[in-house]
């Protein structure tokens, strides 16, 4: 039997806990209650006082249009952003599983992306995508008027997600990878000698066995194409071209910071926090039920 | 025994840190500043602190680049809740009826007479001291950095077409352009659209033609003026811009795009721009060897009666809740500034122009505007006091209008992407802006401007 250590009373317990509990309250509760208690109300900026306005805050972004357009550019950017970075990750995954030449390196080397900061990486692709100067002008000048995100809200939906998917490509390789090597190699193997291809072998025993990876990936990216993408838009499009790369996290930061609409903002996160729950939720029970667990 | 004694040298300790506590005689008076340039203009601006620090012993200021306006605003704002807020701050133009509200300041003009320094207001260009003062005309801040948008253009390209003088009114500018085009040059005028150039496209162009952007004379008469400039002359001049861009007469040049206006104008890429006269100096050093360009006032449509460009900038503000040995060294430190041979040294060292008559005056019997590469800039000031300040042309005093120049660039993008007409995207403007008018006044339900 395995030996469990237990406390002799539940306070010691507590006690233990109380370290992290603190931390927890003191970084996640509190200012999550004060964002509630801002978004039913009018701040002044300065603190000058404040207003109680129950729902106001949420009818008003709720009546206006530039907030659904936000909403549907958010989840846009998730879905596809999401299905590039784990896509493509998983290709080059199996591919340096299969131990074909250079495999060690691109273990190491292809993690690297993940460690760059988004607005570090979101300059370089700027000059990368840039119409005038970059690799993109090569492109424009066989085709004239093709690529313009300065002006193309699609050409600039483009240039973010291809940013944030090259970014997270990076992290979920390592775990594609690290989830594919846990596979007995014996299973493989004998799947092989019964004469089934790579890409057979691929669909019928790898993809089951690591679609825990799979799921976990898929809720790691969609929370974080929600909030990781802020760097990448504030650096490469700002937002525009007309608000078409205006993300909820991007729109939460303009308003409230460079607006000083400080209760606006805060109904904004309220909303935000309520879609990645709900869109969590769902994923957990719907999508789950498809995973295998060992 | 041992305890009294022990107890004896507890208080004797005790005592010593309080003495080491209390400032030695002769310690200057510390406050902070938090000023919003980065980059060469942070250089100059510690320069300057610097100079005030070593002009006297009293006081001493500190001087932290917040990195941006924004950022200043921003940090401002939270160090003032947590009632840590630095003694003297640099708050840009757009901020200033935010600041008025704030209640957090001390009015410039009573800080300066309590401390018993005689300011001449009267001395301060009257489009500088009006943009920043409240509609009575008290100075609650300092006019600090200050410039003016101008029309930088390519001589040697307009002598390609024959032309030796930048042209004056808009109909020409069609023209020159239409020429320089057909004279095989790719881009005649670089534009951007984004929220930054409602300044030079919106604000600057209403002030110049007498227009208003909001009613309540652009609100300095109340928090409930509300935007207008889709029934002025703007929707006129969106238009010709927007037909100028479709015949390939205007580029959009932004740094997203890979090089900005500057830089293209600079480089020779394009050949007219408009922008602040504090790039003067930028396209001066980083100009392509041996262009030949000048600046000049913004043109105005035919028959237009010239009024006053506005400042753009940012002033100084003094904030509520710090010391008196603070504020004298606050009112010091403004006092410095305001001195005309301060401005010499700020005007050379950056292209901001000098905010009072007598620093203008004080620029020009040292021969600044003589020779290269300063010559040129008293062009703003010609701008800036082409005519006495109407009722419009003081400035624009609406809430929140960091917000409402965003939507400005959002509108203009879909205008210039043909997502919706000149007329709807100005329409679009109004309304999303009057929004944002509507929630500043619901903010400050029992305050007025002063």
């Amino acid at each position: 039997m395995e030996k469990r250590v237990t406390f002799s009373r539940w306070s010691i317990g507590i006690l233990f806990a109380v370290p992290q509990l603190i931390l927890i309250f003191t970084f996640f509760y509190w200012p999550a209650g004060q964002a509630v208690y801002w978004s039913l109300t009018l701040q002044q900026p300065w603190g000058g006082g404040n207003i109680w306005v129950g729902l106001d805050n949420f009818r008003s972004i709720l009546s206006n249009a530039d907030y659904w357009n936000s909403i549907t550019a958010s989840l846009t950017f998730a879905a596809i952003s999401t299905g590039l970075a784990m896509l493509i990750a998983l290709v080059i995954a199996t591919l340096t599983d299969r131990q074909l030449a250079g495999s060690r390196l691109y273990r190491v080397v292809l993690i690297w992306p993940y460690g760059i900061a988004a607005p570090a990486l979101a300059m370089a692709f700027r000059f990368i995508l840039a119409p005038e100067a970059g690799f993109m002008a090569v492109v424009n000048q066989v085709w004239p008027g093709f690529w313009d995100p300065g002006l193309d809200g699609t050409d600039a939906m483009a240039s973010i997600i291809v940013a944030f998917s090259w970014k997270y490509v990076g992290y979920n390789f390592i775990f594609f990878l690290a989830a594919l090597q846990a596979i007995p190699r014996s299973l493989i193997e004998a799947a092989a000698m019964d004469g089934s291809g790579v890409i057979r072998r691929f669909w019928d025993i790898q993809f089951p066995l690591i679609t825990p990876t799979i799921f976990f990936l898929l809720v790691i990216n969609i929370t974080e194409s929600f909030q990781d993408s802020f760097g990448i838009v504030d650096i490469m499009t700002s937002g525009g071209p007309a608000n078409a790369t205006n993300l909820m996290v991007y729109k939460i930061y303009s308003d409230g910071f460079k607006g000083l609409d400080y209760s606006g903002a805060a109904a904004q996160s309220i909303i935000l926090m309520l879609l990645i729950i709900v869109l969590t939720i769902f994923q957990f029970r719907f999508i789950e039920r498809r995973v295998h667990y060992r | 025994m041992s305890i009294i004694k022990q107890g004896l040298a507890a208080l004797a300790a005790g005592a010593l840190g309080i003495a080491l506590a209390q400032p030695a005689a002769g310690e200057p008076v510390k406050f902070d500043f938090w000023f919003g340039l980065s980059g060469d203009l942070a250089r100059v601006v510690d320069t300057l602190c610097k100079n005030f620090n070593a002009s006297q012993s009293d006081y001493e200021v500190v001087c932290t680049s917040q990195g941006n306006y924004d950022a200043t605003l921003q940090n401002t704002i939270a160090a003032f809740r947590a009632g840590k807020q630095p003694t003297v701050v640099q708050v840009y133009d757009v901020g200033t009826a935010t600041m008025m509200l704030s209640g957090a300041y001390k009015p410039a003009d009573k800080l300066m007479e309590e401390n018993g320094y005689k300011i001449d207001y009267s001395d301060y260009f009257p489009g500088i001291a009006r943009y920043y003062a409240t509609s009575k005309g008290e100075m609650l801040s300092f006019p600090f950095n200050s410039s003016t948008p101008l029309m930088y253009w390519n001589k040697d390209a307009f002598a390609k077409i024959g032309k030796t003088e930048a042209p004056k009114t808009w109909e020409d500018v069609g023209a020159d352009l239409k020429a320089l085009k057909d004279a095989g040059y790719e881009c005649p005028m670089a534009i951007n659209i984004s929220a930054n150039e409602s300044w030079q496209l919106m604000e600057q162009f209403s002030a110049l033609h007498n227009q208003p952007i909001a009613t309540k004379n652009n609100g300095y008469d109340g928090l409930d003026a509300r935007l207008e400039m889709n029934k002025t002359k703007f929707v006129q001049y969106v238009t010709d811009l927007k037909k100028w861009y479709d015949a390939g007469l205007i580029k959009i040049k932004s740094k997203d795009l890979g090089q900005d206006m500057v830089q293209a104008f600079a480089s020779g890429t394009c050949e007219v721009i408009m922008t602040s006269v504090g790039d003067h100096g930028t396209v001066g050093k980083t100009q392509k060897e041996g262009m030949n360009w000048d600046v000049a006032e913004l043109p105005v449509y035919a028959g237009t009666e010239r009024k006053n460009s506005l400042v753009g900038g940012a002033s100084l503000w003094v904030l509520s809740g710090k010391s008196d040995a603070e504020y004298k060294g606050a009112a010091a430190f403004l006092n410095f500034i305001h001195d005309p041979k301060t401005a010499l040294f700020w005007s050379t060292n950056t292209g901001y122009i000098p905010v009072t008559k007598s620093g203008f005056d004080y620029l020009k019997t040292q021969g600044f505007y003589d020779k290269a590469p300063y010559k040129g800039r008293e062009v703003a000031i010609a701008s800036l006091t082409a005519s006495e300040p109407t009722e419009i042309t003081r400035g624009i005093r609406l809430g929140n209008f960091t917000q409402i120049r965003a939507e400005f660039g959002t509108q203009m993008q879909a205008i210039f992407a043909n997502k919706v007409s000149v007329q709807e995207g100005i329409d679009t403007l109004v309304k999303n802006g009057d929004a944002i008018l509507d929630r500043f006044q619901q903010t400050y339900p029992d305050k007025t401007l002063p």
